[in-house]
């Protein structure tokens, strides 16, 4: 690990500037991810500017009955926060479903939307790798492929977002807000992620030196019945190699509103919009469950060692909906 | 003042009666120290450079750079380096080149050791490590394991180990055969992965070479580096206390090596601590094994042949037999046997023993080829193993020792309720899981190896035995102070025992689940003589007094038969084809394994051993880069171990099945706990779902392949 | 302002401040170890892939193979060594004592502060990723084998004694539930 200089900031705009100051400089949020990148080589910092004890700590309901989450608030306190698992409850499983308690306790949503792919090559400095070193090359199309991308991949990378917070916001139509040196601004998660195009090293929206101070959930009277599946190769503390966040507003057996994001697929979580066409207006059938997933997954692209994928996201698509309009069902029948 | 003939009520019956563990507070404390926390003044820290290319020459090492880094001290390498021993017979036979590190520009494996970078500090050892610059001329590489490849060959077999063993006429049987079943079974390259990384620091004091390590036998490695660096014996000490887990790869490695070699140049002590990449290549490992059963049965299931074939890989400079095919030779009667295990050299690291080496992935292959044959036959698998069930070892001709398998299998399927199971596959559900049970046999040879023991009647009434014995978490110090307790008829609260140190003299290592057995061998003679000393009266003496034991005449002395410790296994697994995901609900072990020391840490082990068979059915699995041939992946997110929430209750229990050669009954426990355990749950999963596993791990993207066409498309799922 | 790359810290551990001197690149982790020779706190994997180096901070355990130590400057931590009262071990240690929830003991202090924590989380109400229904309407999920196996799914054990750690952990829970409860009791009596 190359030596660098270390910056607590107390305000906002003093860690802006504290960045701005230093090219090679990097926000210090958990460091669950980049202190681990900085081990292995991956990242060299010469300057980290620490932003844990920044006022972006709180979650607060927001005046139209959303929710904003500071970008300093651990998984942990977002997963166990009463509002979230009110509103929200396919974000607090999915935020369970990741990592372990004692990450959970140290990353922050700020650095989870943030954290880069675990694709073994763009982890391991003696390979190419497009996403680290730009025209280097894709090991991974032609070698070890087993966990990437199906969906919006290219020629020049495969990899997948490792989140699953990400995948559960992404289905609530998140928006990011972030603060530069010329002021606050914000964006959609939608176009938080850009395109891996021939520029997989490009990941973000965010303008150099701009700094994560939260995000908003809008209202989501449909989140109720939500929920988030991971499967992943081993019980727990892993990785996904697929999962669905859902939401399901079902009423007189047809679906009223759908929210499907995809997680493990794709190099952003993938919101599933043509599924999402597809199921409002229809009956909420295994029939109809499958169809719409099958308008997704029409686009993937699966390698040889990946292919399973496209089955195990269809199959997921199936199981997740079906026990959400159960739940519907329920909820009207017990309103009736 | 005590005297030996102070009466004391004589306490006997501490083995066989739980005990928690002697060191058990310094271990929940923390206060337990392990290799690398041995505090030392002046202390060197020292990281190893390994190869990042899979084959080819050193063409360069830059250290000058390196050497004007903070607090660099030494840049060792093939440039530099002390010459060593290379040509010996070490106490492992052979040696592998693995060990003679920088003595020559010759890349033979991705990960090999090409340098050490020594620091003041670890932080400026490992930026150093790693800013170092080092060229390499590349070579072609072959790293494709497969059955098949052209450079497969039989090895030469050795006194103690037959590569190939042969009975009858395999082709008329199988020819005679009614059914058969022909199957091949692959297992994927596993790695040990002990918890605590390979530490090791050296120093020379008052002429010796001193190294505070983490092993399995601290004599074998002082042996080992008496020999590479050309010393005396009696001029290398090497202390072990606390082992954070071995399971066959902590013997004599890299690390070790590099660190003596430092603390000699720099006269100071080196400490050298393995990365937990660095173990991927250069601890060793379970070779990737591709097996071939061939079952040749009558219509009831009795067997006529039984082939089986194991293929493994190796290094270029190492031949390390996985010896798969061994199991099968003791296992089930048949009136024609061929086992044979076959080698290929690849451009990798060496492999070397891992926990049941050989047991392991063979009973893989073989229980999972009964449970085909039980299936063919319409026979329950129970009553399969019990119908081919030999009277003396199939291919031997020799007597068992004992053998109580079938004692195994009537108590397990009684609290397992096999007798309640349908044997059809495919019908139970629960939600979206598809349920079903399975069973395997497991065995594992019973070993002892020579070992010496002192005990010591202290003047204060207590006593101390040392032996050069290694605790990995077995719970060796513990069994031997009970197995000293009761041959002194003390209490074991007056019995200290001391282990992890070579000056103890020449003692088995911790590996063949033969450490326990072997040790309190010795312990046990060594208490007897000193109980006849002590009969004869008198004051023990400030000093003590110490009787002295070696087993090696004793051993020496046993008659040849087959000896073995048994075991049925039994998993219940839970099986969601829609996603792939497998669940173990329930695992049973019932073993017949010789007398029990210890209860609450025998039950403990075997319960590990069965757990590590349930991460090796589902979970583990290196995966090599087939274009640079490295590793992809190489840490504990890329190589899964079963994780807490994999692990439902398992339960472990034994008949009893005393040991008559030993003086304490023991056979020996750490490895048959795993031998059959992934059988068991493959088999499980063919119960559940009607599919037949038999490429580990079992994954969720294999579960779901065959289910990929058959799934319900929307026009189809109308009714 | 020139780079500063190393600096002193103060740290409070198990209750008592340290001042150390630490290179910015050091972690909690080795800062412990190699610097306050507080070595039960085991490193395992370095990359926090195992928790065997779990430590509490601000009473949150973490694994602090992760945490840069300048970064906890100010902070307190616990670490194995401070979480028994005395020569009284904690109820969770003494639950592994007794009921052999290890084997090599490399793993165990990291399994040992991550129970701690988990058994707290739970009493706190948190839900983890077994837990059935989230919501906060449906009440704490009991701490079955089932919820104590996914919370402390962090800490890998590869002896494979999590049959016995599941035993332990559920052991000592009971023991603090039992405590805590009889510790209101006292409170309601008190304020009586």
């Amino acid at each position: 690990m190359r030596e660098f200089d270390y910056r607590r900031a107390s305000d906002v705009p003093g860690a802006v500037a504290l960045l701005g100051a230093e090219p090679e400089a990097h926000y210090l949020g958990g460091g669950t991810n980049l202190v681990d990148l900085m081990k292995s080589g991956v990242e060299r910092p010469a300057l980290l500017v620490d932003v844990r004890e920044l006022p972006l700590d709180r979650i607060e309901v927001t005046d139209d009955g959303g929710l904003h989450v500071g970008a300093t608030v651990t998984n942990s306190d977002l997963a166990a926060h009463p509002e979230v698992r009110r509103r929200y409850p396919a974000l607090t499983q999915a935020v369970l479903a990741g990592a372990s308690g004692q990450l959970r306790n140290m990353a922050t949503v700020g650095g989870n939307l943030l954290q880069r792919t675990r694709c073994a090559y763009f982890t391991d400095v003696s390979k190419p790798c497009n996403k680290r070193v730009p025209g280097s090359g894709c090991p991974a199309i032609a070698g070890e492929h087993h966990n990437h991308a199906i969906l919006g991949a290219s020629p020049h990378c495969v990899a997948v977002h490792p989140s699953d917070m990400g995948v559960a916001l992404t289905a609530f139509d998140a928006v990011v807000h972030y603060v530069t040196a010329e002021g606050p601004h914000e964006v959609p998660l939608a176009e938080f992620y850009l395109p891996v195009g021939a520029t997989p090293h490009r990941e973000t929206a965010l303008p150099a030196g701009a700094l994560i101070t939260g995000i908003t959930l809008p209202p989501a009277p449909d989140a109720a019945a939500s929920c988030y599946r991971k499967v992943r190769e081993r019980a727990s503390y892993a990785f996904a190699i697929g999962s669905v966040a859902a939401a399901l507003d079902v009423r007189d057996g047809t679906v009223r509103a759908a929210r499907l994001a995809f997680g493990a697929v794709a190099s952003r979580p993938w919101r599933a919009h043509a599924a999402e066409r597809a199921l409002i207006g229809g009956p909420a059938t295994a029939e109809a469950f499958a169809a719409a997933a099958d308008a997704e997954l029409a686009a993937a692209e699966p390698l040889p060692g990946n292919a399973y994928k496209v089955t195990l996201i269809r199959n997921l698509v199936v199981a997740v909906l079906t026990e959400l309009a159960a739940e519907c069902r329920r909820t009207e029948e017990a309103t009736r | 003042m005590t005297t030996a003939t102070t009466p004391t009520a004589p306490v006997v019956g501490a083995v066989g009666t739980a005990h928690t563990r002697v060191e058990g507070r310094d271990k929940v404390t923390g206060a337990a120290r392990y290799a690398a926390e041995i505090p030392f003044a002046e202390l060197a820290h020292g990281w190893l450079v390994v190869s990042t290319v899979t084959r080819g020459r050193i063409r360069s090492i830059d250290a000058a750079p390196v050497l004007a880094m903070p607090g660099v001290l030494t840049v060792l390498h093939h440039g530099n380096a002390q010459p060593l021993e290379t040509q010996y017979t070490g106490p492992m036979g052979a040696p592998d080149p693995t060990l003679q590190i920088f003595q020559h520009d010759r890349v033979p494996h991705a990960g090999w050791p090409v340098a050490l970078v020594v620091a003041e500090t670890s932080e400026q050892a490992r930026e150093a490590a790693e800013s170092l610059v080092v060229e390499y001329d590349l070579e072609p590489h072959d790293v494709a394991f497969a059955d098949g490849h052209p450079g497969t060959y039989v090895p030469e077999s050795t006194p103690r180990a037959a590569a190939e063993r042969t009975k009858g006429d395999l082709a008329a049987e199988l020819d005679a055969s009614a059914v058969v079943v022909d199957a091949e079974y692959t297992t994927p390259e596993e790695h040990h992965h002990p918890m605590e990384p390979h530490a090791a620091t050296a120093y020379w004091d008052s002429g010796r070479l001193e190294v505070v390590d983490t092993n399995q036998g601290s004599i074998y490695v002082a042996q080992e580096l008496a020999q590479l660096f050309s010393l005396d014996a009696s001029a290398v000490r090497v202390r072990s206390e606390h082992v954070g887990g071995g399971f066959g790869a902590k013997g004599t490695r890299a690390h070790q090596v590099a660190a003596a070699m430092a603390a000699t140049v720099l006269h100071r002590p080196v400490r050298v601590v393995l990365t937990r990449r660095q173990m991927f290549s250069l601890i060793g490992y379970r070779s990737p094994t591709a097996q071939r059963v061939r079952l040749g049965a009558d219509a009831d299931g009795r067997l006529r042949a039984l082939h089986h074939q194991g293929l493994n890989q190796t290094s270029t400079v190492y031949e390390f037999v996985e010896r798969s095919a061994d199991v099968a030779r003791a296992m089930y009667d048949a009136d024609a046997h061929h086992t044979v295990n076959r080698v290929v050299r690849l451009d990798v690291p060496s492999p070397t023993y891992m926990r049941a080496p050989g047991e392991a992935p063979g009973s893989f292959a073989l229980e999972c080829a009964l449970d085909e044959l039980a299936e063919r036959c319409g026979v329950d698998p129970i009553v399969l193993r019990a119908r081919n069930e030999p009277a003396v070892g199939p291919v031997s001709g020799l007597p068992y020792s004992s053998r109580k398998l079938l004692d195994c299998f009537e108590v397990g399927a009684g609290r397992f309720g096999w007798a309640e199971r349908d044997p059809r596959p495919g019908l139970r559900r629960d939600g979206r899981w598809l349920l079903g049970t399975g069973t395997a046999a497991a065995s594992f040879p019973t070993l002892a190896g020579p070992s010496t023991a002192a005990v010591t009647a202290e003047a204060d009434g207590t006593f101390t035995v040392r032996i050069t014995a290694a605790d990995v978490g077995t719970g060796a110090r513990t069994a031997l102070t009970l197995v000293a307790a009761d041959a002194l008829e003390v209490s074991p609260d007056r019995v200290t025992v001391r282990i992890g140190d070579s000056d103890f003299g020449q003692a088995m290592l911790a590996g063949g689940s033969a450490g326990t057995r072997s040790w309190s061998w010795a312990v046990t003679l060594a208490a007897h003589d000193l109980r006849e000393q002590l009969a004869l009266g008198g004051h023990v003496p400030p000093e003590g007094i110490t009787a002295r034991s070696d087993t090696t005449a004793a051993i020496g002395a046993l008659p040849p038969r087959e000896r073995h410790a048994y075991g049925a296994q039994f998993a219940e697994v839970a099986v969601d084809v829609t996603t792939g995901e497998v669940r173990v609900r329930r695992m049973l072990g019932v073993f017949a394994a010789g007398r029990i020391v210890n209860p609450l840490t025998a039950r403990n082990q075997f319960v590990g051993g069965m757990i590590w068979g349930l991460s090796m059915a589902l979970h583990e699995e290196a995966v090599r880069d087939g274009a640079t041939g490295t590793h992809v992946a190489p840490d504990l997110a890329g190589y899964h171990v079963a994780a807490n929430a994999d692990v439902p209750l398992v339960e472990a229990d034994w008949v009893d099945d005393p040991d008559d050669e030993d003086p304490v009954g023991i056979k020996g426990i750490g490895e048959v706990g795993i031998v059959g355990a992934a059988a068991a749950i493959a088999n499980a999963v063919w119960h559940a779902t009607g599919v037949r596993h038999r490429h580990l791990p079992i994954r969720p993207d294999r579960v779901l392949a065959p289910w990929d066409e058959a799934l319900p498309r929307p026009s189809e799922d109308r009714d | 302002m020139a780079p500063s790359t190393a600096g002193a810290i103060t740290l409070t551990i198990n209750g008592e401040k340290h001042t150390l001197p630490v290179d910015n690149r050091t972690t909690l982790l080795d800062a412990l170890r190699e610097r306050l020779g507080l070595t039960g706190t085991k490193k395992g994997c370095d990359q926090g892939q195992c928790g065997a180096c779990t430590v509490l901070l601000e009473g949150r355990r973490v694994v602090s193979c992760l945490q840069l130590a300048v970064a906890a400057e100010g902070r307190e931590v616990t670490t194995i060594e401070g979480v028994a009262d005395g020569d009284r071990l904690h109820p969770v240690q003494q639950a592994f004592l007794d009921l052999d929830g290890y084997q090599c003991g490399y793993c165990t202090p990291g399994q040992i502060c991550s129970a701690i924590a988990a058994i707290e989380e739970h009493a706190a109400g948190w839900p983890s990723a077994v837990t059935t229904d989230v919501r906060p309407e449906a009440g704490v999920a009991p701490l079955t084998p089932e919820e104590i196996r996914e919370r402390m799914s962090g800490n890998l054990c590869r002896c494979g004694a999590y049959v016995s750690i599941v035993q332990a952990v559920a052991r000592a829970a009971e023991e603090t539930a039992q405590n805590t409860s009889g510790a209101n009791e006292m409170n309601v009596a008190g304020a009586a």
